[in-house]
C-alpha cells in the first residue's frame, strides 16, 4: 500500500498506512474454518483497511471485484496500461513465487501490482524484501480461487488523494478509534475480549484430542507469525507507527506507546516461543495448557493497558 | 523486538527468502529487518505439513485398496480438506464426499473431472490416477 501511495504522491511509509487505516485487529472466530482450524485474525479485512484508509485521510479509493476472471485480468491489464498502480487480493496457493513450503490456501494476502511486462507482472509482495514476478495465468487463478475470504478479483487503487495530510487531525483521530475498537469491542470474539476468550480456549484443550490440541497450538503459530507481517500479529509495525506519528506531533505520549506496543509485541512472540515448545514435546509428556492460557492473558492485559493510554491521552 | 534479536534460523520453509521484520536500533529507533527466518515459523508450518502429509499418506493407501477414490488422496496432497475443496469448487460437501468413492468417482463427466483438475491445480489423468508411491516419497 505504501508503494501505491508514493505513486499517488503521498509518501507514506508502510508503517503508517498500516496505522492510519486502523488496521490493527483481533479476532477469534471459531466457527470460521481455515483448513479446520478457528480462523484467528490479527489485523482487519483488506477491505476493511481500504475503507479504514479512505475515511481517516480523505483518499477515494475505487475497489472492484469481477465475475469473470478473464474480465479481471483485463481490467487489471488495462489499469496499469494507464500507468496506474494497483492493489489485489489473492489466494497464497497460487502464487508461484511463494516458497513451496508456504503454499497453503489462504484467501486474504494482499498484493501490489506495479507493472506487466510481456507475460509477466511486477508485483511488491509484502511478505518478500524484493519485487516478485507472475505469469498472467497464475495471477488470475489466485485472484479468482473460491471458498473462504474469496478475493473474487478484488482491485483497488486511488483515485483521489490529497495533497497534504493535516497529521494533527488524522492521527489522533485514527489511533483513537483503533483503540477504541480494541478495547470497547460489543462481542466477546474480537479485541482484547476475543485475546481473553483464545486464552480460555486455549485452557478448554486440556480436555480435548491431543493431536487437535497440538495442531491448534500451531495454527495460532502460523496465524501470528506466518500470516502476520512484520512479526509478532502486526504489533510491531503498529509500534513504529506509533513512533513515526510521536514524532510527527511531537508527542511523547505516543513514544511512550511506542516502546510499551514493542513490549506487547515481544510477549507474543514469547507466547509462540512457548507454543512452538508445546507442539514439540514428546508424547510422553503432558502440555501445561494452563500456562500457556495464563501467558496469553498477560498478554492481553499488556496489550489493554496501551489501548487505555492512547484513548485516555491527549495526543495532540 | 532489538534488531539484535531478529531471528535469522536460515528456516528450509523459506527456500532462501527472507521476510521483512519491524525492530528496533540501538536508538530505539525503528526500521526494517530482513530475516531468514525463526524456528518457531517453521516448527508449526512443517506441523502443518506433516499433518497434510500424513492424511495424504493416509489416503494414498485407501484409495490404493479400493476403498476410496484418487480424489480423496489428491485432495489432501494439494493441501485441502474437504470444506476447502467443496468451497472452491462451489459444490456442497455431501456431494465431494460421495465422489469418494471409487464407483461413483469412475461415473463422473469429463467436465467433473476437469472442473476438480483445474481446481487442484493437476491434469485429468493425474487426477484419474495415483502417483508412483517412490516419487511420491510416501
Amino acid at each position: 500500500m505504501s508503494l501505491m501511495m508514493h505513486h499517488y504522491g503521498l509518501p507514506l511509509s508502510e508503517a503508517m498506512v498500516f496505522g492510519l487505516s486502523g488496521a490493527l485487529m483481533f479476532a477469534y472466530l471459531p466457527f470460521v474454518k481455515l483448513g479446520g482450524m478457528p480462523l484467528i485474525a490479527y489485523r482487519s479485512r483488506p477491505r476493511a483497511i481500504i475503507k479504514g484508509l479512505q475515511k481517516n485521510l480523505g483518499i477515494k479509493m475505487k475497489m472492484q471485484t469481477f465475475s469473470h476472471p478473464a474480465e479481471g485480468t483485463k481490467a487489471l491489464d488495462s489499469l496499469l496500461e494507464q500507468g496506474k498502480i494497483v492493489g489485489a487480493q489473492t489466494s497464497v496457493f497460487w502464487l508461484p513465487y511463494f516458497p513451496e513450503e508456504m503454499r497453503f490456501h489462504f484467501n486474504a494476502h494482499n498484493l501490489i501490482i506495479y507493472k506487466k511486462e510481456g507475460d509477466e507482472y511486477l508485483i511488491s509482495d509484502p511478505v518478500f524484501e524484493t519485487p516478485v514476478r507472475c505469469e498472467t495465468q497464475a495471477l488470475q487463478k489466485a485472484r479468482f480461487v473460491k471458498g473462504v475470504m474469496a478475493p473474487k478479483g478484488l482491485l483497488y487503487y486511488p483515485v483521489h488523494v490529497p495533497e497534504t495530510i493535516n497529521y494533527a487531525v488524522v492521527l489522533p483521530k485514527a489511533i483513537k478509534k483503533n483503540a477504541k475498537a480494541m478495547l470497547k469491542t460489543p462481542v466477546p470474539i474480537a479485541g482484547i475480549r476475543g485475546i481473553r476468550y483464545l486464552a480460555k480456549a486455549i485452557g478448554k484443550l486440556e480436555q480435548k484430542d491431543r493431536r487437535y490440541a497440538k495442531l491448534f497450538l500451531g495454527h495460532i503459530v502460523r496465524m501470528q507469525e506466518e500470516i502476520g507481517t512484520g512479526g509478532a500479529g502486526f504489533r510491531f509495525i503498529y509500534a513504529s507507527f506509533l513512533q513515526e506519528a510521536g514524532k510527527l506531533l511531537e508527542n511523547p505520549l505516543l513514544g511512550e506507546s511506542s516502546e510499551m506496543m514493542t513490549l506487547v509485541g515481544d510477549q507474543w512472540r514469547e507466547f509462540a516461543l512457548m507454543l512452538a515448545k508445546a507442539i514439540r514435546s514428546k508424547e510422553s509428556q503432558t502440555t501445561d495448557f494452563s500456562t500457556l492460557k495464563a501467558k496469553l492473558e498477560s498478554v492481553a492485559d499488556a496489550e489493554a493497558a496501551v489501548y487505555r493510554k492512547l484513548l485516555e491521552g491527549n495526543l495532540v | 523486538m532489538d534488531n539484535s534479536k531478529v531471528p535469522q534460523h536460515n528456516i528450509s520453509t523459506y527456500a532462501n527468502n527472507k521476510k521483512a521484520i519491524y525492530a528496533t536500533d540501538e536508538n530505539g529507533k525503528y526500521g526494517i529487518i530482513t530475516s531468514s527466518g525463526w524456528d518457531v515459523e517453521e516448527a508449526a508450518t512443517k506441523q502443518a505439513l506433516q499433518e497434510l502429509e500424513r492424511l495424504a499418506i493416509k489416503a494414498y493407501d485407501q484409495a490404493l485398496s479400493g476403498q476410496a477414490s484418487p480424489l480423496y488422496f489428491h485432495m489432501y496432497n494439494r493441501r485441502m480438506d474437504l470444506q476447502t475443496l467443496a468451497q472452491a469448487m462451489g459444490m456442497f460437501q455431501w456431494r465431494i464426499k460421495r465422489h469418494f468413492s471409487p464407483t461413483a468417482f469412475d461415473k463422473l463427466s469429463a467436465k467433473m473431472f476437469a472442473r476438480y483438475a483445474d481446481t487442484l491445480g493437476i491434469s485429468v489423468q493425474e487426477l484419474r490416477e495415483l502417483p508412483d508411491r517412490r516419487a511420491n516419497g510416501a
